[in-house]
């Protein structure tokens, strides 16, 4: 690691403030939460794509000893305000339960609130519900034909967005460039999974007037989202962030699950609670990710130079919309990856249909336009006979050209792009690598060796809200964080959301660490509820080593800026003269001459006559700021600073295939990474080993697949298949950092690291593999069964003879 | 006519050397008795179709999915759960300290899986190779790890080196 600033806790090894309370049973999920008298909810789900309800019959339920409610839509929606898209369209109208029609397998139709799971699920067996099943899409292409049944007939289209953008001459490009190309690509919906399903416990008070909710959930204004649909003013909501969330990378939304049980709890008066089972989960959770057809064409010379690219992202969101069509949104921050292609035109189409809605996936859909990207890449390589490595060197933007300004309006902040490639090459090595595919090549195994350059936008901003919706004017996107020094003088951090593994307990009390010059175990980090907590957007767009690391580092910085201040009076020296070490401070010139910690507090707290004119009593700052580079609404051509860091990542991988069943191996694997300053290397280090686990499965295994009637074909973990041990190799991750200039200790986001150059990577290594072969595969995931078909196919355009025509 | 039997059966196991008995539906798996009958909530529930691991409990030592077992089955029989792996209150035991020193879990959903997993396959084979330890967790699914820092951590505890990180 190159030009490391010297820290005493920021980028050291420490072990993880979370980990002792999980490896000893002591975590606290949201279904570890116990309330008396709490009741549990059942769901009686849409057997069909697309149907009318006809009529539903609760009375045999209701009768059930130990049922408390059947609830249909019917009766529930009068008293709710819609879920809204991320995008203009309002009359793609979203609530818990459906009401007349149902638009996708698994939606929710009735819910049975009972003294114990079981009774709510016999119950729910007793629910008759008549429905008169009608026209169905599950094609995304065929949803956008005119004639096509629509999902939403009041929004009047089954496109909810559509919208091209043109950054820079692109027409010209084209006609200049000596070639171009064009291929489409497929990314098949997958999504991140986590072994935590859904968990929402509510408890509403009558007296205080007060829902308390314990949600498993990772969403940005989650607390007010959840108020308004129940209209309910926001602090009539506490949302308890101090719940342990299993796992979440993006997609623990679950708005529509809180809003149902806070509603059964407000009605009943009963604690309730909703815990997803897997299939429960997998067909109506609402979790599934990007699903998108991207066709693409490139433009470039005969020495490899990339001119300009035509993009168009047809992106399958499913039945309902949340933020999902926004996913289209967030790649235009990199739209170019990391090269030096110099206008694009983009268009991003959002279809509805009759599946599963789409939530956020790790990346906000970066991942798939990283590997639209970089299939690219390796076609322009193979179709000028220039190897894969060298293209890109030719591509990359130049470590002397940062901050650059890419086509569609975003500088990217830093990097050294050819630098992390050497040494991710270096790491391999590759020339070793060369030898070994050609080794397996021999030994009659389809080899291939995989390559990716990827971008990592990070900092979590929200410009694809305004970009996407002109209505929407958002340009705040702020986190915070509060640090308070109690009479015994030890410190505690305050944060406003809830952690789904990031770690963030460890990230906090190391930056507040740092600044105070206090050790990091020594210092207590809360999750406030949503009624005390300062304002926070959640853990989402590789933003809290960012937002909250720079949130709290301000708080801190606040609270010996005041000890520094009543230093100085104390000491009768300007605060200039003074020096802070191990949280105290002493006169630079005299370091005798100090005031300690403990003795700083003391007045701080109880020696008002010693406190410098006019300063409050006490010890505690809070810190609130908005995201860097924020702040702005994009052009009306649609360019904008989309997120401010961003971090790279090079993957080198070796593959072979077993050409008689298609199976994959990966034999080596190797990250280069550059995310800046990196807070707490073990973390970024698990996250980026996470992430290429993550993509392994993206790329080659995960996958739900909907029959042409619109039936999930893969809903339980015996269809839809997460790697495992077996499956994932060993990972060599080799760092390099470049600060960024816009953070407070340099440091890039780095939560969907792996993931994002990942799949691409995999897809260039199988490609190479089946290149000699002739074949080649360009959708994902590339299963076993794909791959074969893809041999079989070149194998009989191998031997058959073309025939003329007659 | 005969008298309807109870539908309710009684319980009686030795979890974590401790002796526990609840009344429970027949239809009780033993990670619901576990959780909701006896308050050990360190085991948890992933995929209710003995996939994910993430229920792994140890009965008679042997590593069993919590999930694909009715608590009536294994009455009279003894459990260890993640709650029951360290030597003493307090402390940690070598494969869980490994754990948080090779920063082998992120949102430790999968932990008392893993450790359960982890703590059979050391019992049985000390000095385990990497090949070996995939083998032991590959019933285990993680989808925060990718699984190289729990390799690393198995390594630590075995004496086996390893850097953090």
């Amino acid at each position: 690691m190159a030009d490391t600033p010297p820290f005493r806790y920021v980028g050291k090894h420490r072990r993880a403030v979370e980990h002792r309370r999980f490896v000893t049973g002591q975590g606290r999920y949201a279904a570890d939460i116990r309330l008396p008298g709490l009741l549990h909810v059942a769901i009686v789900a849409s057997p069909h794509a697309s149907a009318r309800i006809l009529s539903i019959d609760t009375a045999a339920a209701l009768a059930m000893p130990g049922v408390h409610a059947v609830l249909t839509g019917e009766e529930m929606q009068p008293e709710l305000d819609p879920m809204l898209p991320g995008v203009d369209a309002p009359e793609v109208r979203r609530f818990p339960l459906a009401r007349g029609i149902v638009r996708y397998a698994g939606e929710w139709v009735v819910a049975v609130a009972a003294e114990t799971r079981a009774i709510a699920e016999d119950a729910a067996e007793l629910v008759e519900v008549e429905y008169e099943p009608t026209p169905h899409v599950v094609d995304p292409e065929a949803a956008i034909h005119p004639g096509a049944p629509l999902v939403h007939p009041a929004h009047g289209s089954n496109v909810i967005f559509r919208r091209e953008f043109v950054w820079g001459p692109v027409e010209q490009d084209f006609t200049a460039a000596t070639h171009s190309l064009s291929y489409r690509v497929r990314w098949s919906r997958s999504a991140t999974v986590p072994i935590e399903t859904f968990v929402c416990t509510s408890a509403w008070n009558d007296a205080t007037g007060i829902l308390d909710v314990w949600a498993s959930i990772q969403m940005p204004k989650f607390p007010d989202l959840l108020a308004r649909c129940l209209r309910l003013p926001g602090n009539a909501v506490r949302v308890h962030f101090d719940v342990d969330v299993g796992g979440s990378y993006g997609v623990k939304r679950g708005l529509k699950h809180a809003i149902l049980v806070g509603y059964l709890a407000r009605r009943l008066g009963r604690p309730v609670r909703f815990l997803e089972d897997r299939l429960e989960n997998m067909r109506g959770g609402d979790m599934q990710g990007p699903d998108r057809i991207f066709d693409v064409a490139l433009a470039f010379d005969g020495d490899g130079t990339i001119r300009s690219m035509r993009m168009r992202a047809l992106d399958d969101v499913g039945a309902y919309s949340g933020r999902a069509p926004l996913q289209l949104g967030k790649p235009v921050g990199a739209i170019v990856g990391p090269y030096t292609i110099g206008s694009v035109a983009y268009e991003a189409i959002s279809v509805l249909t009759n599946k599963t809605p789409q939530e956020a996936v790790r990346g906000f859909g970066q991942s798939p336009t990283n590997y639209a990207i970089e299939i690219g890449l390796d076609k322009v390589a193979r179709f000028l006979g220039l190897d894969r490595i060298e293209l890109r060197r030719r591509n990359l933007i130049p470590a002397d050209r940062f901050p650059y300004l890419i086509p569609s309006g975003t500088h990217y902040d830093s990097g050294d792009y050819a630098a992390v490639l050497d040494k991710a090459l270096a790491a391999a090595p590759y020339a070793e690598l060369l030898r070994q595919r050609d080794a397996l090549r021999a030994e009659g195994k389809l080899a291939g060796i995989g390559i990716s350059t990827c971008l990592e936008p990070s900092g979590g901003n929200s410009s694809f809200e305004p970009l996407f919706n002109p209505k929407n004017t958002t340009t705040t996107w702020m986190d915070s964080c509060l640090v308070r020094v109690d009479l015994s003088g030890a410190v505690t951090a305050v944060m406003a959301t809830s952690s789904s593994g990031q770690a963030h307990e460890t990230l906090v009390s190391t930056v507040v660490g740092e600044v105070l010059q206090r050790h990091p175990d020594s210092i207590r980090v809360i999750h406030a509820d949503s009624l005390n907590a300062l304002p926070s957007n959640s853990p989402v767009g590789s933003r809290m080593a960012i937002m909250l690391g720079g949130a709290a580092a301000g708080a801190a910085k606040r609270v010996r800026a005041k000890l520094l201040r009543i230093a100085a009076h104390n000491l009768g020296v300007a605060e200039a003269e003074l020096g802070w070490e191990d949280g105290s401070a002493f006169v630079m010139t005299d370091p005798s001459r100090c005031l300690t910690w403990a003795r700083l507090v003391e007045i701080a707290h109880r020696e008002f006559h010693s406190l410098p004119p006019g300063m409050e009593p006490g010890l505690q700052e809070k810190f609130v700021w908005e995201v860097p580079t924020g702040g702005m609404l994009p052009t009306p051509d649609g360019r904008i600073q989309m997120y401010p860091c961003h971090s790279f990542e090079a993957h080198v991988v070796l593959a072979s295939i077993d050409p008689e069943t298609g199976k994959v191996a990966l034999h080596r694997y190797v990250v280069g990474h550059d995310c800046g300053v990196m807070i707490s290397p073990d973390v970024v280090h698990g996250m980026t080993y996470g992430g290429v686990a993550h993509g392994l499965g993206a790329a080659l295994m995960e996958k739900f697949a909907f029959s042409p009637e619109g039936q999930l074909l893969s809903g339980s973990f015996m269809d839809y298949l997460l790697p495992s041990a077996q499956e994932v190799p060993a990972i060599t991750i080799v760092d390099h950092c470049t600060p960024s200039p816009l953070t407070e200790f340099g440091q890039k986001g780095s939560g969907e690291a792996g993931y994002l150059g990942g799949p691409a990577a995999i897809a260039s290594a199988i490609n190479d593999a089946l290149a000699p072969e002739g074949a080649a595969v360009d959708a994902l995931p590339m299963t076993p069964a794909a791959i074969w078909r893809a041999l079989r196919a070149a194998m009989v355009a191998r031997t058959e003879p073309v025939r003329e025509p007659a | 006519m005969s008298a309807p039997t109870s539908p309710l059966a009684t319980v009686e196991i030795v979890v974590n050397g401790t002796r526990r008995r609840a009344v429970v539906e027949p239809r009780t798996t033993l990670v619901d008795f576990l959780r909701d009958h006896l308050g050990l909530t360190g085991t948890h529930v992933g995929c209710e179709h003995g996939i994910c691991g993430a229920c792994s409990v140890l009965l008679e030592g042997d590593p069993v999915r919590a999930c694909c077992l009715f608590a009536v089955q294994v009455d009279g029989m003894s459990v260890t759960t993640v709650e029951g792996l360290a030597p003493a209150r307090g402390q940690l035991s070598k494969l869980q300290d490994a754990f948080c020193e090779a920063h082998a879990l992120q949102c430790g959903y999968c932990t008392p899986g893993m450790l359960i997993a982890c703590h059979d396959l050391l019992a049985r084979n000390p000095h385990p190779s990497e090949a070996e330890i995939r083998e032991a967790i590959g019933g285990n699914l993680c989808r925060c790890t990718g699984y190289q820092q729990i390799v690393d951590a198995v390594k630590l505890a075995t004496g086996q080196g390893a850097a953090h990180g």
